[in-house]
């Protein structure tokens, strides 16, 4: 008997796997460490230092990019959210009635066409309305966001919600509940954890999206994340390093929650 | 009097209604912001560009035409535009050699993480999530720090005395290539592991029982178990990686321009809206033909899953 045969074995994978985890945390624990470089220049090492974090906090242009960011990354997230699970209740616990492909295609078609064509296309649909109404605010920026984010949102509300029978809901109906009060204390409150991870997620989408901003946006709309895409074209400090931190450690704090939140299981 | 079938047929119509209205707004907000745009797209491709940018409203099949082609200024003669085609090479290239590489490096950890024991899978899984979730112009702004100049790379091999000046990777090809395979990666092992994480290992026991080599229970028994993901983490690489537009931005520099570039540069300095359109839909047509492939394929494989 081969007593250390195991039949989960393949030669190479856990080295490569091994690379792979290195290879993937490597530049971004680099990036991280050149934010706390006292030199001005990301290529020598000139001691531990916060000043770059004190010098993008004291950039306008950088508060002014982080509030639209968060502004707009609200306001879709809330709204798209709101969208994806009225459309999530519209398309699960249902026999297949006609319309319910077409609203699959249809709410999954963000993620089908790439970033670059949707922006093309917002950018020749928005100038025309911007040409004809003369509003040119953050509500362009607001509507494309909260659209490519609906998708997102939708994915872990539908999937909360098909684990969900009807019973509950039929019982509160047997005991003449409303409708809105069976939906309000019975499938709202089991439903919030899908439709919590679904605001996270679209809030992190959003927040992270350059693609699509940089063709809607007007002048002198910059998000964070299109304010480091024009430094970054035009030559790098340790300023970048600085903003990339802090907007890094936001991430990895949403995503955290979101992990917990849609793991957990009852 | 209604008999209850006819109730029952009501009460159905009433919840398809109710059905509808409840998704209605889902539905008008992307058809308004995103899918309702392309068709605009694809009328401006047939039309004139307009001196300043945007569009003059006459027909012209010109901006199709020239996605391949180009128009001799002298005598008028169609020759194929090697600036474009050089282009569209370029990014099907790096789009499939991009894919190639997430997979050789993307299934093995998949497989690994598919391997540990239930506990501490949860926490490969979320070490891989983190990247994933990360912020790609981040993610490709670190790995321009890695391999420009003065990166880690160049001065370890400095210092190794293996090379006397930096290797110049960045603001080329490879480094766009190096840059997708890094963001897109975690893309690649997602989906396949979520097709090993259900595999019956009993199946490659039974394998083993039947003294099958360790490579032939991969090829034969794992490999096409997992094809589902395989296929899906394919496709979720290679259409971003085709329609790239950050990574190429930021790693390849002005030159190395990539298919997302090209059409950027007709909305900018080149001020040919309808090529920027005919080109947009060209990309758009290549995505469509690789995911009616993978419909294809996923439906023929057979395999069940889920």
């Amino acid at each position: 008997m081969a007593s250390n045969f195991s039949i989960k074995h393949q030669p190479g994978f856990t080295a490569i796997a091994a690379t792979c985890f290195v290879v993937l945390y490597l530049p971004i624990i680099v990036l991280v460490a050149y934010a706390f470089n006292a030199a001005n220049s990301t290529s020598e090492w000139g001691g531990f230092s916060m000043r770059w974090f004190q010098s993008a906090g004291q950039n306008v242009q950088v508060i002014d990019a982080t509030l639209r960011s968060f502004q707009i990354g609200a306001v879709a997230a809330v709204l798209s959210t709101i969208f994806a699970t009225m459309a999530a209740l519209a398309t699960t616990r249902t026999a297949p009635y006609p319309g319910l492909t077409f609203k699959y295609a249809a709410i999954n078609q963000p993620l089908m066409v790439p970033e670059i064509v949707t922006g093309v296309a917002l950018l020749i649909f928005f100038s025309r309305i911007k040409i004809f109404t003369g509003y040119s605010g953050l509500g362009y920026l607001i509507a494309a966001h909260t659209a490519f984010c609906i998708p997102f949102a939708y994915l872990p509300i539908r999937a909360r919600l098909e684990n969900m029978d009807l019973t509950l809901e039929r019982a509160a109906a047997d005991l003449y509940a409303t409708p809105w009060k069976t939906f309000r204390r019975i499938t709202l409150p089991l439903l919030w954890p899908g439709i919590l991870a679904g605001l996270m997620l679209a809030f992190v989408i959003s927040l992270d999206d350059v693609v699509i901003t940089e063709f809607v946006k007007s002048g002198g709309q910059d998000t964070l994340p299109t304010y480091m895409l024009g430094q970054i074209r035009r030559g790098i400090t340790p300023e970048i390093n600085a903003i990339s931190t802090a907007f890094l450690l936001l991430s990895v704090a949403i995503v955290t929650l979101f992990f917990f939140v849609s793991r957990k299981r009852d | 009097m209604a008999t209850a079938e006819e109730v029952a047929k009501a009460a159905e119509r009433r919840d398809v209604r109710d059905r509808w209205l409840l998704s209605a707004p889902a539905l008008l907000v992307i058809f308004l912001a995103a899918t309702g745009p392309l068709l605009i797209v694809l009328i401006y491709s047939f039309l004139t560009p307009g001196p300043y940018g945007d569009v003059k409203w006459q027909f012209s099949p010109d901006a199709w035409l020239s996605v391949f082609m180009e128009r001799d200024i002298f005598d008028d003669t169609l020759s194929l535009a090697a600036a474009h085609v050089t282009i569209f090479w370029r990014s099907i290239k790096l789009a499939v050699v991009t894919t190639i590489a997430t997979l050789t490096l993307g299934f093995p950890t998949a497989y690994f993480m598919a391997t540990r024991s239930e506990k501490t899978r949860d926490l490969w899984l979320f070490l891989i999530t983190i990247p994933f979730w990360t912020n790609l112009l981040i993610r490709t702004f670190a790995v321009l720090q890695i391999i420009r100049n003065e990166g880690i790379i160049n001065t370890i091999l400095i210092k190794l005395g293996i090379v006397s000046t930096p290797v110049q990777i960045l603001y080329t090809d490879t480094a766009i290539l190096i840059g997708m395979a890094y963001v897109y990666l975690p893309l690649m092992v997602l989906p396949i592991y979520a097709s090993m994480e259900k595999l019956d290992f009993r199946l490659v026991e039974a394998g083993y029982d039947l003294y099958a080599t360790r490579f032939k229970v991969l090829r034969k028994i794992i490999f096409p178990l997992v094809k589902p993901g395989v296929i899906a983490g394919s496709i979720l690489v290679f259409i971003p990686a085709l329609g790239a537009y950050v990574t190429p931005s930021v790693l390849g520099g002005g030159k190395n321009m990539m298919l997302s570039n090209l059409i950027e540069l007709q909305f900018g300095q080149g001020r040919n809206w309808p090529l920027g359109s005919a080109l947009s839909i060209t990309v758009m047509i290549i995505v469509m033909v690789a995911l009616l492939a993978y419909v294809r394929n996923a439906g023929k494989s057979g395999v069940r899953h889920g």
